[in-house]
């Protein structure tokens, strides 16, 4: 998973910075400034931070904007210890990890970025699984499954009588996390007996060339891989956020109509660092340009309206914080 | 110096460099024992030697060995199906029937067979031989033991054809010739006579192609599959020691948990395994050598 982000985020940077064309909405008569904005926090985010921050040096040559990949957890410790400016985050703070901030006078904003639409798929030839409910996956992906549910036939009894393969995100990740409290509905809990793999090329291979294979990983790779993949229409069956199965997609995710597969990304703000004008900008600079940076490295923008919201929100924030 | 002293000395470096050797194995060993002593203080070995399933980094936590066991030996298993027989062809062909200048001309091709880089035999079964296994059985995951195995076996057909050649050529001349002279064809002596004569030094270079295929770790670790599964299928994706290994040590696992601990009980499984087929093979090689002298 790191690893493919690695190679996104260069993949993106590459396009970023030797384009050159995006459209960066901050305005070129903002004075020159200097200084340096540490970022650190979940790999998952780290693509679209990179990309933000490969941005902002067209803009700021003088500010450098360091971008670090410790994990949400690990990225939290930094900045609560105030090491860091601006934690990337796949997930909300803990309050353990709030109190830790607190504790050193720091206390923080939460700004919305980007959204992450985890992709469920099987072969192309499965011509079988259009779509599959949540509870169905929870009984493909629950411990209790485990050496039990083997066949299709388990799951949905129209569903032929032949074993199934399970590839999915290594335990490390932040995605088995994410994809284990959505689906199993308790974080870090999923039977073992699947292929497991940090690395989401492996995966893709591994469904691509299985007729028997389901498989999950971000919408990014899906995109770069849909020629070898089909996807398969969720239903959570809950008829209030869309009715029936839905398929992911730019459109879904941003309705919220895709769930609960899902998640928002998150940066965090040190309410320390905002004193300092390059912390400022660069956050700014960064609501103003998440929309088409993220959707550039694979991720799924917000709305215009809810980008607002969160400038909005962190201009209150600034005027509470700063003297 | 003296002239004594300096022949001391090399003596001394010379034996050094023989201990090293030692040294290092003895350190591995160590390594291997502590950390699996360690991991055996949590896990009790009776769950390791028989529980079915092996989850060690999930929420369900089992330990059994088996599975990876039965993925490491499926795979095995296929290479020697493979290796044995067409490695014992080539040494028999290349004995009784080649001439010297071709034997001269394929041998050192053949050993071009151990000199390809595994990962590349690794890339060759995922890319070419699954795919093209596929076309004929349409049920078979793009991660199998099949292809794994299969080209695991051409990659061992040197240890197989060169330790049997060697087998082949040492019988005696006398036993060949008797064999012709009471009026047996070239195929019947090769198969009646010259096999079973031969029958330890191949079974021993069978042991050691097996010992190594044992080990392989790109080759199946690319193409094998990377889920423990208890299975005789060969059509579906396993997990060997090995793979498990390289997993876990690549990956983001805390040292100093019993989780990564894991991989040190897996390794000395694997340990055993090859010192008790090594050893085995040692053994047969000797009472072989004793017989025509």
């Amino acid at each position: 998973m790191k690893l493919t982000l690695i190679v996104i985020a260069a993949a993106g940077l590459f396009l970023t910075s030797c384009g050159g064309k995006t459209e960066t909405n901050s305005s070129t008569d903002t004075p020159q400034m200097e200084g340096e904005v540490k970022i650190d926090g979940s790999s998952t985010v780290y693509p679209i931070s990179e990309a933000v921050a490969e941005e902002f040096r067209n803009e700021q040559p003088k500010v450098r904007v360091t971008v670090g990949l410790s994990g949400t957890g690990g990225g939290f410790k930094k900045f609560s210890r105030g090491e860091t400016d601006i934690n990337n985050a796949s997930r909300s703070i803990k309050s353990e990890e709030e109190k830790a901030c607190k504790a050193n006078n720091i206390s923080s904003l939460e700004i919305e970025i980007a959204f992450d639409g985890l992709s469920v798929v099987v072969h192309p030839d499965n011509n079988f699984v259009n779509d599959i409910t949540v509870a169905e996956l929870k009984m493909m992906w629950s411990p209790e499954a485990q050496n039990k549910i083997k066949r299709w036939n388990q799951i949905r009894k129209e569903w032929p009588n032949e074993e199934f393969h399970l590839y999915g995100a290594g335990t490390e990740s932040g995605t088995y996390d994410y994809f284990t409290e959505a689906v199993v509905g308790e974080s870090h809990k999923s039977r073992g007996d699947y292929t497991a793999s940090e690395d989401d090329n492996v995966l893709v291979q591994g469904v691509s060339t299985d007729k028997n294979a389901l498989g999950f990983f971000g919408f990014a790779y899906y995109e770069a891989n849909m020629d070898k993949l089909k996807l398969v229409a969720i239903d959570d069956q809950d008829d209030s956020n869309g009715k029936g199965p839905i398929l992911p997609s730019v459109e879904t995710v941003k309705n919220k109509t895709y769930a609960p597969l899902s998640r928002p990304l998150f940066i965090y703000v040190n309410s320390v660092a905002i004193q300092r004008p390059e912390v400022t900008e660069f956050v700014k600079f960064y609501i103003n340009n998440a929309g088409t940076l993220s959707r550039e490295v694979g991720f799924i923008p917000m709305t215009e309206e809810e980008y607002a919201i969160q400038m909005k929100q962190f201009e209150e924030f600034m005027s509470s914080h700063t003297k | 110096m003296t002239k004594r002293t300096r022949e001391k000395s090399i003596e001394l470096v010379l034996a050094f460099c023989a201990l090293l050797t030692i040294l290092t194995t003895a350190g591995i060993l160590y390594v291997l024992v502590f950390e699996a002593f360690n991991f055996f203080q949590e896990v009790s070995i009776v769950d390791f030697l028989t529980d079915t399933q092996w989850t060690p980094l999930f929420s369900e936590k089992h330990f059994g060995i088996l599975p990876l066991l039965s993925g490491t030996l499926l795979t095995s298993f296929i290479a020697i199906l493979v290796a044995l027989p067409t490695g014992l062809t080539i040494a028999l062909f290349l004995n009784e029937y080649a001439t010297v200048r071709f034997k001269n001309i394929i041998k050192p091709i053949l050993e071009i067979l151990a000199s390809v880089p595994t990962v590349v035999y690794g890339f060759f079964a995922l890319t070419v031989v699954t795919p093209f296994l596929q076309q004929f059985i349409p049920g078979m995951s793009g991660f199998n033991s099949l292809s794994a195995g299969f080209v695991m076996g051409i990659m061992i057909i040197p240890y197989v054809s060169s330790l049997s050649d060697d087998a082949i050529a040492a019988v005696p001349r006398y036993i060949r010739e008797g064999s012709l002279a009471l009026g047996a064809n070239r195929f019947q002596t090769s198969i009646r006579v010259i096999l079973p004569s031969a029958s330890s030094g191949i079974i021993v270079s069978a042991i050691l192609a097996i010992s190594r295929a044992i080990g392989e770790t790109m080759i199946v670790a690319i193409a094998a599959g990377q889920q423990p599964r208890l299975t005789l299928n060969p059509l579906v994706p396993v997990e060997t020691i090995t793979t498990y290994i390289v997993k876990v040590s690549l990956g983001d696992v805390a040292h100093d948990s019993l989780e990564y601990r894991t991989i040190f009980a897996a390794g000395i499984t694997l340990f055993i395994f090859t010192f008790l087929l090594n050893n085995l093979s040692y053994w047969l090689n000797k009472k072989f050598e004793k017989k025509y002298v």
